[in-house]
């Protein structure tokens, strides 16, 4: 069999979730399912809030060893619509967190602060923009992110993030 | 067995864990943080029977190993860079006074400039501590170290100190599949530290002491070979290593696709993994590409660097350090070992990753690309400002 390698980046701000995000798809792709590897990594270095920062996942079917970081993503993830740059992306798709529809291509909004803030009351986008993620990618459906949540977060956060994840992973189901 | 998602450094605590160290003394610095942090956790929640000493240096957390050692129990430390080098005067108190203790030193630059990102300047500068030095490549491999490093260092023909480097946040901070064995297995793999190098009030001996000019080469050689003996000792227990757990290593060295490779880079550390990416890449398009791993600089594999390159037509030493006026360490090394062995390839050195750079895909492949001319010089990548 081939292999099949998906690479995501993530952009964030100190204190958003990029990580914790990038970390959940990764557990959840490598434990949900044999024969599937997974990498996690955030842009190394001290961690400031509010300052940008990125990081990244990597999902394939074969063992991976290349730690170097994503130039060529499959995904571009934006939890912060300041960070996106408003054209469309060089590689990929682009998933931004934003209301507005920027009528570009392969650029997909959905306005995750909005759901994130009515279901957790804050307005923390990183598990809502890996359920959008999930809705693309093979392997990365609500059972394996439930799968990585119980891997990457503590057990009072567990309910009310997989409950959002499965929102937003069905809303844009329901879009494709 | 249980299939986790963790980073180098919590696979290393794991391995740790299942080890059973009776003392584990360290004092916290990035990037090897974590390490400690999870092993007091465990300590704390009662996963570990284990004495966490909090010291208030790295050179006391060296001291308060050496002690431990001396007392007859199994112990643990961990560091990076400036912490290393502040215990560098412990270094070859732990290996003259045959120890076997094991540190995890999580790779990183050296200053100045100040800088927490990783690279091998820090462990490749106590070359000659007398320290067992392994280079691991990804989690699997350090949290099987964490448990095969005390097979090694404590047997008897080797009581040696092993340090397990894991490169800076590309290992440590780098979280993928790791495959944590049970108690049980590591129990039969690993059976209690037991020795009679220690304070014993029943049989009382003289430690620590004095050797002047006249017996000081005994112990110096003792050491020595004591160090030496560790190349016997990996391939039996790397046997039984497989036997228990399903894990296969390769010694000294790993080779990747070497039998007929004409163009080599010699690397060690987690780069390796990327480095054998690229080879199998230029191989589909028919270029003889092949990669020696370093797995352990001491005691250094000059019988297999001489035995893997012997007809290699062009190699690259490609390392994350440099050791001012002169060139990386581990070239000099591999340099070293050719001399006389029949290998007449071209040799050339390229200086990587330094202060955290990211090595990427295409990097390894203008290497390789290079090796086509023959280079025989020392280069920086990065090393010309864009």
């Amino acid at each position: 069999m081939t292999e099949k390698r998906i690479e995501i980046v993530w952009h964030g701000r100190g204190g958003q979730g990029a990580f914790t995000a990038a970390r959940i798809v990764g557990a959840a792709y490598a434990l949900g399912k044999e024969g599937r590897y997974a990498m996690s990594f955030p842009s190394f270095g001290p961690e400031r809030r509010g300052a940008p920062v990125r990081a990244f996942t990597k999902l394939s079917t074969a063992p991976i060893n290349d730690r170097s970081q994503v130039s060529h993503p499959d995904f571009s993830v934006y939890l912060d619509e300041g960070l996106f740059p408003r054209r469309s992306p060089a590689s990929g798709i682009a998933l931004v967190n934003s209301k507005e529809d920027f009528g570009l291509d392969g650029v997909v909004s959905f306005d995750a602060s909005r759901l994130a803030q009515s279901m957790l009351g804050v307005p923390i986008t990183n598990t809502v923009m890996a359920g959008v993620l999930g809705s693309f990618v093979e392997g990365l459906d609500p059972q394996a992110l439930s799968v990585g949540v119980d891997a990457c977060m503590p057990p009072r956060l567990r309910q009310k993030n997989l409950a959002v994840m499965e929102k937003a992973y069905s809303e844009m189901a329901v879009g494709q | 067995m249980t299939k986790a998602f963790v980073s180098g450094n919590e696979a290393f605590a794991q391995g740790i864990r299942l080890a059973r160290p009776a003392v584990v003394s360290a004092y916290p610095i990035t990037p090897q943080t974590v390490v400690v942090e999870r092993l007091s956790e465990m300590v704390a929640d009662g996963e570990l029977d284990s004495n966490f000493i909090h010291v208030e240096s790295e050179h006391s957390a060296m001291s308060c190993a050496i002690g431990a050692s001396a007392a007859g129990v199994r112990v643990f430390t961990a560091t990076s860079s400036q912490g290393l080098l502040y215990m560098a005067e412990c270094l070859p108190y732990a290996a003259g006074g045959r120890f076997p203790i094991v540190m995890m030193n999580a790779d990183r630059s050296v200053a100045l400039p100040w800088n927490i990102y990783g690279d091998q300047s820090d462990s490749l500068s106590q070359i000659s501590s007398g320290w067992i030095q392994f280079y691991a490549m990804n989690a699997q491999e350090a949290l099987d170290m964490a448990i095969m490093s005390y097979r090694i260092a404590e047997d008897h023909r080797v009581s040696t100190p092993f340090m397990v480097n894991l490169d800076g946040f590309n290992l440590t901070h780098t979280y993928e599949n790791v495959d944590v064995p049970d108690q049980e297995q590591v129990d039969s793999f690993l059976p209690p530290y037991s020795t009679t190098n220690k304070i014993d009030l029943e049989k009382p001996v003289n430690m620590g002491f004095t050797a002047g000019p006249a017996y000081n080469v005994l112990f110096k050689m003792s050491e020595h070979m004591g160090m030496l003996n560790a190349r016997d000792v990996v391939p039996p227990v790397e046997d039984e290593f497989m036997r228990i757990f399903g894990r296969r290593y390769s010694g000294m060295v790993e080779g990747h696709l070497l039998e007929d490779a004409e163009l080599v880079i010699v690397t060690l550390g987690c780069v390796s993994g990327l480095c054998m990416d690229v080879a199998d890449r230029l191989r589909e398009d028919g270029v003889k590409a092949g990669v020696l791993r370093i797995r352990y600089m001491r005691p250094f594999p000059d019988r297999e660097v001489q035995s893997a390159l012997l007809n290699a037509k062009a190699v690259c030493v490609l390392e994350k350090d440099v050791s001012f006026g002169n060139a990386g360490v581990v070239f000099s090394e591999i340099k070293s070992a050719l001399y006389g062995s029949g290998c007449s390839c071209a040799i050339c050195n390229r200086i990587a990753g330094l202060g955290g750079r990211d090595i990427s895909f295409d990097d390894i492949l203008a290497i390789f690309e290079e090796l086509e001319n023959r280079p025989t010089d020392v280069g920086f990548i990065g090393g010309s400002a864009s």
